[in-house]
């Protein structure tokens, strides 16, 4: 069943998306059944219809950041989520994307990343995409934070960026200057093993 | 924290990797969690009714009873199992809460009970769902005038004192209540009848009123009722347990209206003139028609309920004058020209507004004009709908309120972050000891988890999280040391230390003394922009401010001094230890050092410096 946004005046549809069986999910990620059994139980939990839009999402991950704002960042993400561009995220696609940040290798990671950078996924992360990233990243800071936020400082942020990722200084930075970039960065390396134990 | 985010959380720190490659220093360690990962059923036993559950769904609230490690203290090593000696049909709606994020009222269930089912599990009321908490409110209130009458009704120890409040207790209490009643009955009757026109008397052609062709009669039987009267009066003063309350009390004071009008008439000379004054003042004898309210309950909550609603009645009131004096003046200016109008004033037009808006309609003025019919169809129209608007404020004033409480409550989570960091920080080096190692102990490992994610948050972008308090002082900062325009060295230096933190927020929380030796010149017709300066004790705010009378400021730069030096010209909310000083404010230009205050404080007291 599809809930169709269109005429929810005439139809009240519920959606009901049941998500594949457990053996296959288990087949398609690096979760086994039980984790991914308490995966499904919070997400049926949260959204008994299977599938979360862009609203819940939004509002579920501003909770985590009461400070600021964190609307903006939850859209990119959101479309990060939703590989396929249905407007909604189902337990496989949140499931997949989960598998991949948690459970990944380091390549799977950084291509993950970059796709969430590249906001019109043309293969490029040029500056303005980076800016409007960064900015959202600010926003969820709030306004009082110290030192005190400047309007400049996301701008001053992507040009470091840039200047440390952009090797060809073409002024974009492809998929594989990003890879390049963060495998020369031990920071970045150790971090990104920070979040293995999660779930 | 809302819970059912909880499940969310490893998605949300999962998502913290798309931070990583922006990151402008290293990620901090994440929290190690001892506990077991997978998750396990837990029994909950409620007098003998058994419960299971999953750990993730009480682990949804860390700060409620179950959610946290207090229901340890419930378990049955032996059954392996939480046992809880209470309500198990009560048990059920927490638990639904648990479950499903929404806690509801259940009506059939005493709301003391309920309330207190909620005080025991750790569960603010507050977060009943939209569905259940008109009612439960409603309840709420009722139960509390119940219980006030109740506390009314059983103070006062005295035996005469509880004699006149509960007729019941004796015989002779009794007597008295319907012996009063009678005659309140008496006098109320007596008012009435005495307007009626008799037949006239022998001799006259008018209809004369009963009052005037009995006088006597009337007169002993005034007499008789304010005898009993001031009788039961000067009774109950007597017996009051505590006079000034009682004569302060709206009985006592019905009473005395009552029976005044008869005093002051005996007094009163037979003067013509005054004799109208004293005709108006018999008008309060119908006051004692209030007395019947001692003997009727109902009476009472009437009364009760008037006060509870008197907000809504007096917006009530309120809007109605508003749209009265509005529709009053246009229709006296759409009427105004026309000859033999009725609407001569405006004031002579709130008659007609008011008889229409609320649509009584008596027809004595009706407009004339075109324009005064189409302004009068359209008052009697919203005469209508102003009596309907109160409902609708009411809904969105407690939508109000709530919001400000979720409000409230977000401001709790971010201190809750602050809190953290600094214990995390005062952790290593242990100043205060367990304590602050118990309390960080105390955290759920959702709440470590969430704070590791807000650090990281913290790291990527290389900004803090701090309060409004500190932030609003670091602007103040700022914008000083921008502006002001002879700065000695040692003010540079002071608040090129503030802003780089030689005093920063951990020196501030510090449970240790802490103050800072400053001194602030102040001098009137300075250009500085500042209205107020927060000031915290341990910070030090060096200000010089215009170079015309300023005195070199003495700056000393010791944190560990217990002295506090400072102008201060007004505290308006002077902290609970230091001493209470608040200097007059001073006409003339005071530079140089005020007063030399010891303030012992060593917590975030804020001090308001207002300039001159």
């Amino acid at each position: 069943c599809r809930y169709n946004k269109a005429d929810d005046d005439l139809e009240m549809t519920m959606v009901c998306h049941r998500p594949e069986g457990l053996d296959q999910l288990e087949a398609l990620t690096n979760f086994n059944k039980r984790e991914l059994q308490v995966l499904y139980r919070g997400f049926k939990n949260e959204c008994p219809s299977g599938v979360v839009n862009e609203d819940t999402f939004k509002q579920i991950y501003s909770k985590f950041f009461p400070h600021g704002d964190a609307s903006q960042y939850a859209h990119y993400l959101f479309n990060a989520f939703d590989t396929g561009n249905s407007g909604s995220i189902k337990f496989e696609d949140f499931v997949t994307a989960l598998s991949i940040l948690l459970k990944g290798t380091v390549t799977e990671k950084l291509q993950w990343t970059f796709n969430l950078y590249d906001i019109n996924r043309d293969g490029y992360i040029n500056k303005e995409e980076m800016t409007d990233i960064v900015r959202a990243i600010y926003d969820m800071m709030g306004k009082y934070t110290y030192p005190v936020l400047k309007t400049d400082t996301p701008k001053q942020h992507v040009d470091a960026f840039f200047q440390k990722m952009d090797k060809n200084r073409d002024g974009v930075v492809t998929l594989d200057e990003f890879l390049l970039s963060c495998q020369e960065d031990e920071n970045i390396m150790r971090s990104l093993q920070l979040f293995e134990n999660v779930m | 924290m809302a819970a059912g985010v909880a499940t969310w959380l490893p998605f949300a720190r999962a998502a913290a990797v798309g931070w990583l490659p922006l990151a402008k220093k290293s990620m901090p360690k994440p929290p190690i969690d001892k506990s077991s990962k997978s998750d396990e059923i837990l029994y909950v036993n409620v007098s003998g009714v058994r419960f299971q559950t999953w750990k993730n769904t009480l682990d949804r609230y860390p700060d409620t009873l179950l959610g946290s490690s207090e229901k340890e203290f419930f378990f049955n090593e032996e059954t392996q199992e939480f046992f809880f000696d209470r309500d198990p049909e009560m048990f059920r709606h927490i638990l639904n809460f648990y479950r499903t994020g929404k806690l509801h009222y259940p009506r059939h269930e005493c709301i003391q009970a309920f309330d207190e089912e909620l005080a025991f599990y750790g569960i603010v009321p507050e977060i009943i769902g939209d569905c259940c908490m008109e009612e439960y409110r409603d309840r709420k209130k009722e139960n509390q005038e119940r219980l006030a009458e109740d506390t009314e009704a059983t103070e006062g120890g005295d035996r005469l004192w509880r004699a006149f409040e509960n007729p019941h207790t004796s015989t002779m209490a009794l007597v008295f209540y319907y012996v009063t009643g009678f005659f309140i009955a008496v006098s109320v009757i007596a008012n009435i009848v005495e307007t009626v026109p008799c037949r006239p008397i022998k001799g006259s052609v008018k209809d004369l009123p009963c009052g005037e062709k009995y006088q006597e009669a009337f007169f002993c039987m005034d007499t008789a009722c304010v005898l009993i009267f001031t009788f039961e009066y000067l009774m109950r003063l007597f017996a009051a347990p505590s006079r000034c309350k009682f004569m302060r009390s709206v009985m006592s004071v019905i009473d005395v209206v009552a029976i005044m009008p008869y005093y002051i008439g005996l007094v009163m000379p037979e003067n013509e003139d005054v004799s109208g004054a004293f005709v108006t003042l018999r008008v309060f004898r119908v006051f004692r028609i209030f007395k019947f309210s001692r003997h009727s309950q109902g009476l009472r909550i009437l009364g009760y309920t008037l006060k509870s609603c008197a907000s809504e009645l007096g917006f009530l009131l309120f809007s109605l004058t508003m749209a009265i004096i509005i529709f009053a003046t246009v229709m006296f200016y759409a009427e105004k020209g026309t000859k033999g109008s009725d609407f001569t004033s405006i004031p002579a037009s709130f008659w007609y507004t008011i008889v229409t808006m609320t649509t009584l309609g008596y027809g004595d003025m009706v407009p004339n004009t075109i324009a005064g019919k189409i302004f009068g169809s359209i008052c009697s129209l919203s005469g209508v709908l102003v009596i309907a608007l109160p409902r609708a404020d009411k809904m969105r004033a407690q939508q109000k309120v709530r919001m400000a409480r979720i409000r409230m409550a977000k401001k709790g989570t971010t201190n809750a972050f602050l809190q953290y960091k600094e214990d995390r920080g005062l952790g290593v080096r242990d100043h205060v000891g367990d304590n602050t190692a118990l309390c960080v102990k105390n955290r759920s490992a959702f709440e470590h988890q969430h704070h590791h994610l807000l650090h990281c948050l913290e790291k990527t972008t290389n900004h803090e999280f701090t309060d409004e308090m500190t932030y609003s002082e670091m602007c103040m900062t700022e914008s000083a040391f921008r502006t002001s325009r002879s700065t000695s060295l040692s003010s540079h230096q002071g608040v090129n230390n503030n802003s780089t933190g030689c005093c920063p927020r951990r020196a501030r929380r510090r449970a240790a003394m802490r103050l800072a030796n400053s001194t602030i010149s102040v001098s009137r017709g300075s250009i500085q922009e500042l209205d107020t300066l927060h000031m915290k004790t341990t910070t030090i705010l060096p200000q010089t401010r215009s170079s015309l009378n300023a005195q070199p400021p003495e700056l000393k730069l010791n944190c560990g001094e217990p002295d506090f030096t400072a102008a201060i010209i007004s505290i308006p909310t002077p902290p609970a230890n230091s001493p209470d000083e608040s200097l007059p404010p001073s006409p003339a230009p005071i530079p140089g050092i005020l007063r030399n205050t010891r303030a012992t404080a060593c917590t975030n007291d804020t001090f308001k410096i207002s300039s001159l």
